[in-house]
């Protein structure tokens, strides 16, 4: 064999590598997709069946004959859906401006203020993003409890933030300290004080890292499951993902239909925004581990 | 008025660390004044605590009069240069430029009249609408520039403006900023460890070493009459010979045997160096080829180690007697070969001689 | 002039009014500072702080919370068959699911990291999906698919002629669908993380270990490993935390049953809490967690710090 030869040889080995890798990948990926989207698809599916298919045993139940919308009608006009997504609504907006401004307002003083304590502040707040909210709903249940506020969305809107501050607080952070220091001190020559800085400088140079805390405490508040399940008790008081986890079965029979439905019209605002800003999802995601 | 004045600056960590030891410095209104210094020399620490961005652990700094040692930094009326350009990115070159008039409620067409101004001197007009983001690193400096134009301080503050830009942009920017400062003459501190960028751009260089200043004065002094060894070794590139020698006879005897006489009009001068320990310090561009008609010369045999073909001129490496590596300056047309003897001229008119121990000139 | 650059100058300089002007300022600026921190320590002292110890109060009192019982509530639950198989059952949950998220994510974030950049947005955007979905909500779509009689995944084995699997009936299978569902909501995070983890490990040390003779499993245990050992750990570490106290799936897919075999600690106790109405019992469940909370968040703090000396 002529080096020439060996040499293409070689080549050709490293092409056929290359191929070889990224057949594996492909075939790896379109697995993953398959599990990973079967249950959403198998919900849509199912929630588009009639009764009458569904309790059909004998055809492919992962295939959809006759579709219809009755059950996605049936929700819409229940009007305790609507509580339950006006519910949804009210707290989480709530929620998410409550934790936005306590946020940006701590991690500004954080990142920037050097004060007695901040280090012990900043790290503190880390641990307490690491207790799970499993630990707290029973004191919390009594705290609240003691407040008048159980079974009310207004005791929810007072609990949740201990899901979404420390996280959004911690990213705030490590998005403020990025911000080179000589920008505060040009904005300082400038003749700007603590609060234009935050407004002018900070809040427009952060706002990736900004739009990715909002979503995050949105979607952790939409998706709250531990405190409504232990504090709200009646219907009309219930976010979405309560509501439809326990109202739409009555006695033994499951509206399988409806409560398919209810569920992918509960996780579409999330779905949604996900669609729309993925990029800021992800990074709100990954910012916890690489900024540290 | 808007001269500047420091007496007895000292900042001090915490830990006793002391970056800056007690400096004294009086700069005029209008005058370019360039502290120089290898890092951590306390220029930036100086710099930074005439803006205001360093507290000052004592001493006075006045500015245009008034003691300014407790007024923060928007209140000193002085602007500010950072060699990282420090510019908004969110904003345009306009919002850049204008966000230190609009802090202070400056009216629109005012603001509008300086920006528009500023732009044309520092020759950014087109650039006004773009982002940060889409310049290049020279046409960022002069945004940054801009903005310290517009705001009409009392003085001027570059730190290191230039260290972060190519070799070629940064000469093409060191002759910008001496233009922009002969159009708007404002009275300038100017940071940098380059001494060709102090050389160049300078009205007085103040060269700084370990927290203290080691001379004043306009370059062309700093480089004929350095006053310490450090000063001498400093400026000038490629640096100052240093050879251990001693004085005997009107003449310096090299450690290592050669003999330089030292030119009449020194004789007196040097009077007193008998006996005692000594640098002979010469710089590379007073190392030549054979030069027959200079006065006062000395010719030696060296044979060169390593030779650097510059274009202009050759730098000849050779060790004298037992000087590791010293540096002559040849023209570019003499032919010159490593480990082939040549000769070698020393122009003694610009001879220097420093005391071994304390290192100041004689 | 003298050496120094002293010129004497027309008068001295006007004094300006001493240190108190800056005293002031500075004590300003940083009672601004603490003043835009009180929101947050009020949330932190108040919301989980005040709770944690109240936790701890509550689990010493006895049911009508009338009366200190010390350590009953403890003793009784250490005597507790039926706790001791919750402890088990949230260990094996957490420690399986964990390691299987975290295969499963690696493995992904390979894959992701080989194919050409511009298709991994899109493939990225479709494997996030289950995590983006509410937990509690996906798993009603996990429940229907368990269910006894119309069970979709029993129907795809049948095609493959294997039997139809009790996955909620029996308490194995219904251990494994927990797992299965808590992977399948779990495994797309780690994706991320850890392909964000790969695209940090610069280019050119593959490559100068390819020089250097490297083969493609040599290159993953020498190189992508240790670069990545940080976030790994951090991701694991924290996905411990999340899944030991986890909640939503085993409440929606089988409440702790069949026979109270599936629970956990937080299904549990909120069963025990709240549910049976023994709050001071409930919360001593809930505390149970502590410990091992503690050993990992330890670790993770460790991490995350090394991570920052390494970083700066």
């Amino acid at each position: 064999m002529s080096t020439a030869e060996g040499i293409y040889h070689k080549a050709g080995s490293l092409r056929s590598e290359r191929r070889w890798a990224l057949w594996v990948s492909y075939t790896s990926l379109i697995i993953a997709s398959i599990i990973f989207l079967a249950p959403p698809a198998y919900m849509l599916i199912t929630s588009l069946k009639t009764n009458a298919d569904m309790a059909n045993l004998a055809g492919n139940p992962w295939l959809l004959t006759n579709p219809t919308l009755e059950h996605y009608g049936a929700i819409l006009g229940n009007p305790i859906f609507l509580v339950f997504f006006w519910n949804s609504v009210k707290v989480t907006l709530l929620v998410v401006a409550l934790t936005m401004v306590i946020s940006i307002l701590a991690a500004f003083a954080l990142a920037r203020m050097r004060f007695w304590g901040s280090q012990f502040l900043a790290t503190g707040v880390f641990l307490t993003y690491l207790v799970p909210d499993t630990l707290l709903f029973i004191p919390l249940y009594q705290i609240v409890g003691g407040l008048g506020l159980l079974n009310s969305t207004w005791g929810l809107v007072l609990v949740y933030p201990t899901l979404t501050v420390p996280f959004c607080t911690w990213i705030m952070i490590g998005y403020f300290a990025s911000i080179p220091k000589e920008l505060d001190e040009a904005a300082l020559i400038d003749g700007a004080t603590w609060p234009q800085m935050l407004i002018k400088i900070f809040i427009p140079v952060a706002l990736p890292g900004i739009i990715a805390a909002t979503i995050f405490a949105f979607t952790v508040s939409w998706a709250a499951f531990v405190y409504p399940t232990a504090f709200v008790t009646t219907p009309d008081q219930m976010p979405l993902t309560i509501g439809v986890v326990s109202q739409l079965v009555r006695g033994d029979t499951f509206a399988w239909g409806q409560i398919m439905a209810g569920a992918l019209l509960a996780a579409l605002p999330p779905v949604v925004v996900y669609a729309f800003l993925m990029d800021y999802y992800i990074a709100g995601l990954t910012a916890g581990a690489t900024k540290g | 008025m808007a001269e500047l004045s420091l007496r007895k600056i000292v900042k001090e960590y915490e830990g006793g660390v002391q970056a800056v030891k007690g400096i004294d410095l009086d700069i005029a209104d209008q005058e370019f004044v360039v502290l120089v210094g290898p890092s951590g020399c306390g220029k930036s620490t100086t710099l930074r605590m005439i803006a205001g961005l360093e507290e000052i652990s004592g001493g006075d700094i006045s500015i245009g009069g008034m003691v300014v040692n407790d007024i923060p930094p928007r209140d000193r009326d002085i602007a500010m240069v950072f060699q990282n350009y420090a510019l908004y990115p969110h904003m345009s070159v306009f919002d850049n430029m204008a966000f230190g008039l609009m802090l202070r409620k400056f009216p629109k067409e005012e603001i509008k009249r300086r920006v528009d101004n500023a732009a044309m001197i520092l020759d950014i007009t087109p650039l006004l609408d773009r982002k940060p983001k889409a310049l290049s690193g020279g046409q960022r400096q002069r945004v940054a520039m801009g903005r310290a134009i517009v705001r009409d301080p009392k003085v001027f503050l570059f730190d290191e403006p230039l260290s972060n830009l190519d070799a070629k942009l940064r000469v093409q920017m060191r002759t910008e900023i001496k233009k922009v400062h002969q159009t708007v003459r404002t009275t300038t501190v100017y940071v940098t460890h380059d001494q060709v960028e102090a050389m160049t751009l300078a009205d007085r260089v103040v060269v700084m070493n370990h927290g203290i200043i080691e001379q004043v004065g306009p370059p062309q002094e700093l480089y004929h009459n350095p006053a310490t060894r450090f000063v001498a070794g400093f400026i000038g590139s490629p640096a100052m010979n240093f050879l251990h020698a001693r004085v005997e006879n009107d003449a310096v005897h090299l450690n290592g045997g050669t003999v330089l006489p030292i030119p009449e009009s020194r004789r007196a001068r040097y009077a007193s160096a008998a006996g005692r320990d000594l640098l002979f310090g010469i710089r590379p561009e007073h190392l030549t080829d054979h030069r027959p008609s200079l006065q006062n010369r000395a010719d030696l045999i060296i044979t060169p180690e390593v030779i650097e073909p510059m274009g202009m001129e050759t730098l000849v490496h050779f060790h004298l007697g037992d000087a590791r590596d010293c540096c002559a300056r040849f023209e570019p047309t003499v032919h010159v070969e490593p480990n082939v003897p040549i000769t070698l001229t020393v122009d003694m008119n610009n001879m220097h001689l420093l005391d071994a121990a304390t290192g100041k000139v004689l | 002039m003298a050496a120094d650059g002293t010129v004497d100058l027309r008068g001295a300089p006007t004094p300006a009014p001493r240190a108190s002007t800056l005293q002031r300022l500075a004590r300003r600026r940083s009672s601004i500072a603490f003043l835009m921190t009180l929101p947050l320590i009020a949330v932190v002292a108040g919301l989980v702080v005040y709770p944690a110890g109240y936790a701890i109060y509550l689990s010493m009192l006895n049911r009508r919370m009338d009366a200190f019982a010390g350590f009953l509530n403890y003793e009784i639950l250490i005597e507790n068959d039926t706790f001791w198989m919750v402890v088990w059952q949230s260990c094996f949950f957490a420690v399986v699911a964990v390691l299987l998220k975290a295969l499963i994510g690696f493995w992904l974030a390979h894959m992701l990291h080989h194919i050409p950049t511009k298709g991994q947005r899109k493939w990225r955007g479709m494997l996030l999906i289950p995590w983006v979905i509410p937990p509690a909500l996906s798993t009603l779509g996990w429940w229907w698919m368990f269910d006894p009689t119309y069970s979709s995944i029993n129907w795809v084995l049948a095609v493959f002629a294997v039997p139809a699997v009790p996955w909620l009936g029996e308490p194995w299978w219904a251990r494994i669908s927990v797992i299965m569902v808590n992977v399948w909501y779990g495994a797309p995070f780690f994706m991320i993380m850890y392909l964000a983890a790969l695209k940090s490990v610069p280019e050119q040390l593959y490559e100068a270990a390819a020089i250097d003779g490297a083969s493609s499993t040599q290159r993953l245990i020498h190189i992508t490993l240790p670069m990545m050992r940080n976030i790994i750990s951090i991701t694991v570490l924290f996905s411990l935390i999340v899944t030991f106290a986890n909640y939503d799936i085993v409440r929606v897919l089988t409440n702790g049953g069949p026979r109270d075999l599936t629970h956990v600690f937080a299904t549990y106790a909120f069963q025990v809490g709240i549910l049976s109405g023994n709050i001071p019992r409930g919360a001593a469940v809930s505390l149970f967690m502590l410990p091992a909370l503690a050993v990992f968040a330890f670790f993770i703090l460790r991490g995350v710090t090394q991570r920052n000396r390494e970083m700066a």
